[in-house]
C-alpha cells in the first residue's frame, strides 16, 4: 500500500493493494467493512440470510479474482462491488447473465493519478450525502430503484439523483484510459 | 465515437445499471455503451448512486465461518468463462448473444435478411440486414423497440441514425425505417414483445419466420 496518497480512503487503498500485490490483509478489511452492507443489501430483496451469504461469498471472491477490472480512476469500491452483486443476483434470482459492456482494457493505469482518484471518492461522497437529505419517501424510491425493484417506465417518473458532477469526472478517467489504450497500440 | 447523436435515455441507462431491464433490451444497451463513451460515464454514475445505496444498507451480521471459506477459496481454481471481444461491427455482447460465431442470416425477402439472437417471454432480439434504399417492412409495436445501428444507416420520420445511435420507439410511433445509401445497413432490434407488421405479406411470413 506504500505507492498509494496517503489521501485516499483506506478502502480504495486497500482494493488497489489486493488488485496490484494481492495483497490478503487488504482483501480481510474490504471483507470486514463490505460484508455485513452487502448482506444487509441482498436481504432488502427478501433474499433469505442463508442464501444472501452465498452471494456475499460469490460477490467477495469475484471482487478477488477480478481486481484487475477495478479502476480507481473512475468507480469507487462500493460502485464497482454494487455492478457485482447485481450481476450476481440475477444470475441467482433470474438464472441468466446481464449482458455485460466490453471492457476497455485489460490493464487500469498502473501509476494511479492521486488527484483524479480524490475527485471520484469526493463526487461519490456527495452523492451519498445527497441521498442522505433526500426525504424519506423520496429516498425508498431511489433505493428501490438500484435494488433492482423499479421498471424502467417506473425510474423515468422518478426525479433521481443529481448525477451530473459525479459523470463529468467518470468522463475524464475514461478519456484519460482510452488515450493510454491508443498509445499502447 | 464522435458521431453518436441518439443516445440511451437515462431511465433506460439507470434500469441497465440496476438490473432491472429484459435481457433483449440489456442486450441492446449493453452494445450502446460498448461504442459510446457519453453514456458509458453515465452507466457508471448510476453504478456509484447503487454504491451509495449499498453503503448505506443498514449491516446485517454474517456468520462466523464465512470469512475464513472466503479467504480460503480465494486460490480455489475456477472454470473461467470466455471473454467475448468486438469483431468487424459486433460489439462484445452482440459477440457473446452470437456465442462468438457470424449471424446465420435468413432472407425476409426484398434482400432484407434477418439472425434471430433470442426469442422468449421477456421479448426477442434480432440483427438485421437492409440493403440501402430498402425499408424494413413498416410495423406497429405493442411495446418498446430498440434499435441499434452497427454499419451503415437508416432514415426514418424521427431522423436519421448512423453507427452507435440507438432508436428508440414505442406504441405510439409508427415509424418506416429505409436504410441510406452507402453499405448495407445492419441493426440490432430489441423489443418485449414480438414484432407486429402491418403489410399483408410479412404479415403472412409471420409464423414461418418468427418476425
Amino acid at each position: 500500500m506504500k505507492q498509494s496518497p496517503p489521501q485516499i480512503s483506506s478502502l480504495t487503498a486497500a482494493m488497489i493493494a489486493v488488485r496490484n500485490d494481492r495483497d490478503r490483509d487488504a482483501f480481510a478489511q474490504l471483507f470486514d467493512h463490505f460484508a455485513p452492507r452487502l448482506k444487509g443489501f441482498i436481504m432488502r430483496s427478501g433474499t433469505g440470510s442463508g442464501q444472501a451469504e452465498e452471494i456475499v461469498q460469490e460477490v467477495m471472491l469475484t471482487v478477488w479474482r477480478k481486481a484487475d477490472q477495478f479502476d480507481p480512476e473512475r468507480a469507487q469500491v462500493s460502485a464497482w462491488i454494487y455492478q457485482i452483486t447485481r450481476n450476481r443476483q440475477i444470475d441467482v434470482i433470474r438464472k441468466e447473465n446481464k449482458p455485460l459492456p466490453e471492457e476497455l482494457g485489460e490493464d487500469p493505469s498502473a501509476e494511479p493519478d492521486a488527484s483524479q482518484i480524490l475527485a471520484v471518492e469526493q463526487e461519490a461522497g456527495q452523492l451519498k450525502n445527497a441521498l442522505g437529505r433526500l426525504k424519506p419517501d423520496q429516498r425508498e424510491m431511489i433505493e428501490k430503484a438500484y435494488l433492482g425493484e423499479l421498471t424502467h417506465q417506473e425510474i423515468s417518473t422518478q426525479t433521481g439523483l443529481p448525477l451530473g458532477t459525479i459523470k463529468s469526472r467518470i468522463r475524464l478517467g475514461l478519456e484519460k484510459l482510452r488515450h493510454e489504450l491508443k498509445e499502447l497500440r | 465515437m464522435t458521431t453518436i447523436t441518439h443516445h440511451v435515455p437515462d431511465a433506460l441507462l439507470a434500469a441497465y445499471a440496476a438490473g432491472s431491464l429484459p435481457q433483449p433490451f440489456a442486450l441492446a444497451v449493453a452494445a450502446h455503451i460498448s461504442l459510446c463513451l457519453d453514456c458509458r460515464a453515465t452507466y457508471e454514475a448510476h453504478l456509484a448512486s447503487g454504491g451509495a445505496v449499498l453503503e448505506t444498507s443498514s449491516a446485517e451480521v454474517v456468520s462466523a465461518g464465512l470469512k475464513a471459506n472466503v479467504l480460503d477459496l480465494l486460490d480455489a481454481p475456477i472454470d473461467s468463462k470466455p471473454v467475448y471481444q468486438r469483431s468487424g461491427v459486433y460489439p462484445g455482447p452482440v459477440m457473446e448473444a452470437l456465442n462468438g460465431k457470424p449471424p446465420r442470416w435468413k432472407s425476409l425477402g426484398l434482400g432484407v435478411r434477418q439472425s434471430i439472437l433470442s426469442d422468449g417471454t421477456d421479448g426477442s432480439v434480432r440483427l438485421l440486414y437492409i440493403p440501402p434504399g430498402r425499408a424494413v417492412p413498416d410495423h406497429s409495436h405493442s411495446g418498446l423497440e430498440l434499435t441499434l445501428v452497427l454499419q451503415g444507416s437508416f432514415s426514418d420520420e424521427t431522423g436519421r441514425f448512423g453507427v452507435g445511435d440507438l432508436e428508440v420507439a414505442d406504441q405510439a410511433v409508427e415509424h418506416t425505417p429505409v436504410a441510406d445509401a452507402g453499405a448495407p445497413c445492419i441493426c440490432l432490434a430489441a423489443t418485449d414483445a414480438p414484432l407486429r407488421f402491418n403489410s399483408l405479406l410479412p404479415r403472412l411470413l409471420q409464423p414461418l419466420f418468427r418476425i
